[in-house]
This record gives structure tokens, C-alpha cells and sequence, in this order.
């Protein structure tokens, strides 16, 4: 105890249960009146733009709006960028978490910049950045050209590169996060059990951080899904290869604003059923 | 079949520095205070650690031996190791957390679920359980799950960390035989409990500060415990008996009186120096008195130990000037006493 810090007589403490059952003890609100206003306001901000594309939602009109060409192919093309870009995040970035949680690493926090560096940046910086990397004049992507004959700007792969690029730390966060607070208790009780490394990994790591694999992946999915501008930059707008529903929701909106508030309403649903899927995790109840 | 130590281990700050030691068949009991090493020591002979410096052997195989490059993983070694938060696998029901080191041997599963029963029946836990996951469980039943997933995979050294501080009554008996007759021939067993020491050690090692301070036979090392912490600890009384409320009658039928209710079979543990000495029938308040035959008085520096015979075989820590004063000599009838709140009885 510090000195002259006074103590408490015991007799002072008062007697009885802590609470009262039955009743649960609501705290009187010390909140300013106006925060709690501005804090409603911010609500609304949130809610109006969605409540706005549902006023404008062409309801009857939209399973034919929805399987017209253009927007099938769109759909299309936006399942395989982003399902690809999803499996290259899982692929790559498992064992990327791993090392971050369990490698002891020189520059811990350089390199977890790094990782993050992605969902900071402008997307359409990331596109410009990919452009000078793995471009036919990139860094690496001459290298891919002469060597292999292989192109990644404006092909359906560069979409996916550049889709991956910026899912890739969702995925890795909530995954290391996850491995980071299971420990490595259990993968030492695996190996005095016999557990080699993979057989740990299988059997033990991979089914305890379960729910944030199913997590990393639903977040990195979404994120892909809805890649645009980093897409744009690097793998441009061609109809039938890189052309994904949120490219043609922008076109749409000069031409056809109908069709750009139905295929908005597509992409609000998938990000619902994201939320639900993450519920648990992400949600505190 | 022997594990036989020698060498540095050093793990998060501190440090084991063991000269060369021998572990043999059955139990052997490793005690010292908090922060003396003794979880490093099993985790070094399981394959947790690896060693600085010196050799390791388990049966006769260099296992780790850093100056010819020798490192055995610990999933390649015959150590089970049970651990003292228990690391159940939480994604895993009982039955399949107890089968896992099976399967890793390469045994099906439904070949591996069968023997996992039969560990289960043998720890006590009955088939009701089997299918539930590990978060449903009492710590206790958690602690049992633990050692039968350790032995399944019939381990030749078993390392047990502080195996029964979490569990219940009926449970602690029935471990205690369990580890009694472990189908590992060797029992590294990690403990603070001197019941445990009492009735499952056939050999002790002290640590203090990161060094063997003593070892061999459990006589041996009471009588030459090498450091303060182990004198207190062996001086320790561990008398078994029947309790009925806070009564507990001793196998030779004196009552002792205790501050604590229980039933049913128990053993009282008291410090050596909760005993004191007296020539003549003492007056007072200490309820727990008897009249003994001195056998033995070993005198180290300022303190004596006196060891009594019947009606109950317990040591007595006095001053050596009370030795002196009361004239003890073997042979010579005394009167001991001991407060009822000295007496811990433990199930």
C-alpha cells in the first residue's frame, strides 16, 4: 500500500449480498445529453443510404433486370475474381499467420505493418502500385513477360491478383489473432503425444482456430467481392474478363440507374449474410 | 531402462543445472519450492526443451546432446507427460482426446476408441462422459481424462506435473493407485503434496535454485535433505486414519482431534515442528496427546529431530536445547502433544 493512502475500516463495508437478485443493476447514464444525440445521428448516417437504395428498388422488375447478359457475365466474372482471390488468401495466408504468430520474427512490427499496409491503403493506389510491380514493364511482371509469356494486367488473373492483394490481411489478422490466443500449449501436449508437426497442424492448430478460419475467410471473401477501384487500376473494365458487379454498377448507374440499384441490392444481401456468418465473433452480444 | 541427466537447461529466465542424474524404475518424486526448476526438468525429458549444454538418455538412446547434434523431437520420444493445466484438445471429445496419441501410433480409430475406453474405465471415468467435449467437464474429471491421455499411448517415462491439485476427493485415491501401478516404468512425478511423496515414491530429487540438491531412496534423502525448503517439507507428518466429523482414528487406535470435518479414510499431514515435548503429562489446551517411545534423535546445527515410535510413527522438530533440557535418549517414554490447527487432513 502507498504510504498515507488510507484504509478502510472494515465495519464500513456494508453487509448483504453484492446485488440484488431479480433486479439487474442499470447504471444511471453519465453521458452528456448531446453526445448521446450525435451518436443517433451517426446511426441514421449509417442507415440512410441503404434505406435509400430500397426506395429505389425496382422489386418487380428485378429477376429480369438481374439476368440480363451484361449482369450475368458481370456475376460471373465477379464469382471467379473473387473466389480466386479467396482461395489465394487462404493458400497464402495461412502460412503467413502461422509465422507471424508462432515464428519469432526479427521485426515484429515492421513486418506486421507490411501486412496490414493493404486495408489502409486507396485501393487505387494498391492498382498503381501492382501496375509497376507485376506490369509488362513492372518489376517482377517483365520477367513473367519474357520468361513465361505471362501478362497479368487486364486479364481475368489480374483481377484476381489485385482482388487478393487487398483481402489478403483480413484473412491474416483474424486468423493469426485466433492462433495467437489459442497458444502453443496445445500443439506441445499434441507432440508428447506422438504429433509430428504436420499431424499437429492437421489435428490440433487448424480445428482450434476453426471459427476464425470460417471468419478470415467470409471477410476476405466480402472484401474481394467488393474490390473496385484497386480492379480498375490494375486489370481495367473489360466485359467478360475483368468486368465484376461492382465495375458494372458504376456503369450502370449512367445508362440504366435501375439496374445499378438491383445489383447493389445483391451485393447489400451477400454482405449480410457475411455479418451472420461472423456474428459471433465480430459482434460482441 | 533408465532416463539418466546431466547438463543446463534454461527457460524463460531461469536456470537447470543438473551434475548427473539417475532415474530408475517406478515412481520418482521430484519436490523443491516454486521457481527451483522441477516443470523444466520434465519438459527438458520430454522433448520440450532442449538442452544448452550435457546429455540426456532415455533407455539407453541419446535423445538430446547439443555438442554432437543429437535432438530427438518430442513426438519421436516414449514420454507421456501430463500436464499441470491439463491442455485437453477443446475441438475433441473425451474419447477421441484420449485415442489421439493411439492414432498418431497408427492405430484405427475404432481399434483406438476401444482402448481409449478401457483407459477411461481404469481412471474412473465412466462411459456417460465419453462423448462430451472437454468444457464440460469438472476440473477434476478433466484431471483423470489427462492422465488416461497420456498413458494410452503406453508411454516408457510418464511426467506428471502436480497431478492432484485439482482433483476431487474420490478421484485423488484412485489416481494415487493408478500411479502407483502406471503401465510407464518410469514416474517422473512433479509435486508440493508430501501425502504424495508418502505413499507413491520409491525415490526422491530435491531441487533448490536450479540444482540437485538431493537424491536416492526416500529414507535416504529424509535424512539428508540438502536444503532448508526439503527439510520442512519431508519433516512433514503424513499419518493415515478414519475420519468421523473432526475425529480421525489411527491404524493403532489412538484418536486424534482436528479442526476440519470429513468422512471416511484420510491421511492427517502436520509440520515436525507442530509436535512438542514433554516429560511429564502436560496440562492445557492441546487436545491430541500421547504417550511415546523415543527412538531416535538425529541433531543438525540448532535443530534436533526427534523420531517417536508408536502409537504413532512421527518426527518431532525441536530446539536442540530442549533436547537437551528434557534429557532425550533413545528408549525413554514421552509425552506428545499437537493442536487440533495444526493438523491438515487431507482426502
Amino acid at each position: 500500500m502507498r504510504p498515507g493512502a488510507a484504509t478502510r475500516p472494515i465495519s464500513d463495508i456494508p453487509e448483504g449480498p453484492l446485488s440484488q437478485p431479480g433486479t439487474p443493476a442499470r447504471p444511471i447514464s453519465r453521458l452528456p445529453a448531446a453526445l448521446t444525440w450525435v451518436g443517433f445521428v451517426a446511426l441514421g448516417m449509417l442507415v440512410l443510404p441503404i434505406v435509400g437504395l430500397l426506395q429505389r428498388a425496382p422489386w418487380s422488375a428485378l429477376p429480369s433486370i438481374l439476368s440480363e447478359s451484361e449482369v450475368l457475365e458481370a456475376l460471373r466474372v465477379s464469382l471467379i475474381v473473387s473466389l480466386g482471390a479467396t482461395a489465394a488468401c487462404i493458400v497464402l495466408g495461412l502460412p503467413l499467420a502461422l509465422v507471424l504468430a508462432r515464428r519469432r520474427l526479427r521485426f515484429p512490427r515492421v513486418v506486421r505493418a507490411v501486412v496490414m499496409l493493404p486495408m489502409v491503403l486507396p485501393p487505387v493506389v494498391a492498382g498503381t502500385a501492382l501496375l509497376f510491380a507485376l506490369g509488362r514493364r513492372g518489376l517482377v511482371g517483365q520477367w513473367l513477360d519474357s520468361w513465361f509469356g505471362v501478362s497479368l494486367p487486364f486479364t481475368t488473373a489480374g483481377s484476381v491478383v489485385a482482388a487478393a492483394f487487398v483481402a489478403l490481411p483480413f484473412f491474416v489478422v483474424t486468423v493469426e489473432a485466433a492462433l495467437r490466443q489459442a497458444g502453443h500449449e496445445l500443439d506441445e501436449a499434441a507432440a508428447t503425444l506422438g504429433a509430428g508437426a504436420w499431424a499437429t497442424l492437421a489435428h490440433v492448430t487448424l480445428p482450434t482456430v476453426r471459427p476464425a478460419l470460417v471468419a478470415g475467410t467470409a471477410l476476405a471473401w466480402a472484401r474481394a467481392l467488393g474490390e473496385f477501384g484497386a480492379t480498375l487500376t490494375f486489370a481495367g473494365n473489360f466485359p467478360g474478363r475483368t468486368r465484376t458487379l461492382p465495375l458494372e454498377t458504376y456503369l450502370a448507374l449512367e445508362r440504366n440507374p435501375e439496374a445499378a440499384v438491383a445489383i447493389s441490392l445483391v451485393l447489400v444481401a451477400v454482405a449480410l449474410a457475411v455479418l451472420v456468418t461472423l456474428r459471433d465473433r465480430w459482434m460482441p452480444s | 531402462m533408465t532416463v539418466r541427466f546431466e547438463g543446463r537447461v534454461t527457460r524463460g529466465g531461469w536456470t537447470l543445472d543438473v551434475d548427473g542424474l539417475d532415474i530408475g524404475e517406478g515412481v520418482t518424486a521430484v519436490v523443491g519450492a516454486n521457481g527451483t526448476g522441477k516443470t523444466t526438468l520434465g519438459r527438458a525429458v520430454a522433448g520440450l526443451e532442449r538442452l544448452e549444454r550435457g546429455r540426456l538418455e532415455i533407455s539407453g538412446n541419446v535423445v538430446d546432446d547439443p555438442a554432437s547434434g543429437v535432438f530427438v523431437p518430442a513426438h519421436l520420444r516414449t514420454v507421456g507427460m501430463v500436464f499441470q493445466d491439463h491442455r485437453l484438445f477443446g475441438h475433441l471429445r473425451v474419447i477421441d482426446n484420449v485415442a489421439f496419441g493411439l492414432r498418431r501410433a497408427g492405430i484405427e480409430r475404432a481399434a483406438a476408441r476401444r482402448q481409449a475406453g478401457e483407459m477411461l474405465e481404469r481412471v474412473g471415468v465412466d462411459s456417460e462422459t465419453w462423448s462430451k467435449r472437454p468444457a464440460a467437464l469438472s476440473g477434476g474429471q478433466r484431471q483423470r481424462v489427462a492422465v488416461a491421455r497420456a498413458l494410452a499411448p503406453e508411454p516408457d517415462v510418464l511426467i506428471v506435473d502436480e497431478p492432484l491439485a485439482s482433483v476431487d476427493a474420490a478421484g485423488r485415491a484412485r489416481l494415487r493407485s493408478l500411479l502407483r501401478d502406471a503401465p510407464a516404468s518410469q514416474v517422473l512425478l512433479i509435486t508440493h503434496d508430501p501425502v504424495d511423496v508418502a505413499t507413491l515414491a520409491r525415490r526422491l530429487v530435491v531441487l533448490d535454485a536450479g540444482t540437485v540438491a538431493s537424491r536416492g531412496s526416500v529414507a535416504e534423502v529424509t535424512a539428508s535433505p540438502g536444503c532448508e525448503w526439503a527439510a520442512t517439507f519431508l519433516g512433514a507428518n503424513v499419518v493415515p486414519g478414519q475420519a468421523h466429523r473432526t475425529s480421525v482414528t489411527t491404524g493403532s487406535g489412538l484418536v486424534l482431534t482436528v479442526a476440519s470435518e470429513a468422512d471416511g479414510p484420510v491421511y492427517v499431514t502436520f509440520p515436525a515442528h507442530a509436535v512438542t515435548l514433554h516429560r511429564d503429562r502436560p496440562a492445557g489446551s492441546a487436545r491430541n496427546t500421547w504417550q511415546a517411545e523415543l527412538e531416535r534423535v538425529d541433531v543438525d546445527g540448532e535443530r534436533a529431530r526427534v523420531h517417536l515410535a508408536g502409537p504413532l510413527a512421527v518426527r518431532a522438530d525441536i530446539t536442540r536445547r530442549s533436547a537437551d533440557e528434557l534429557e532425550l535418549r533413545p528408549g525413554l517414554t514421552v509425552w506428545a502433544s499437537l493442536k487440533a490447527t495444526e493438523l491438515t487432513v487431507v482426502t
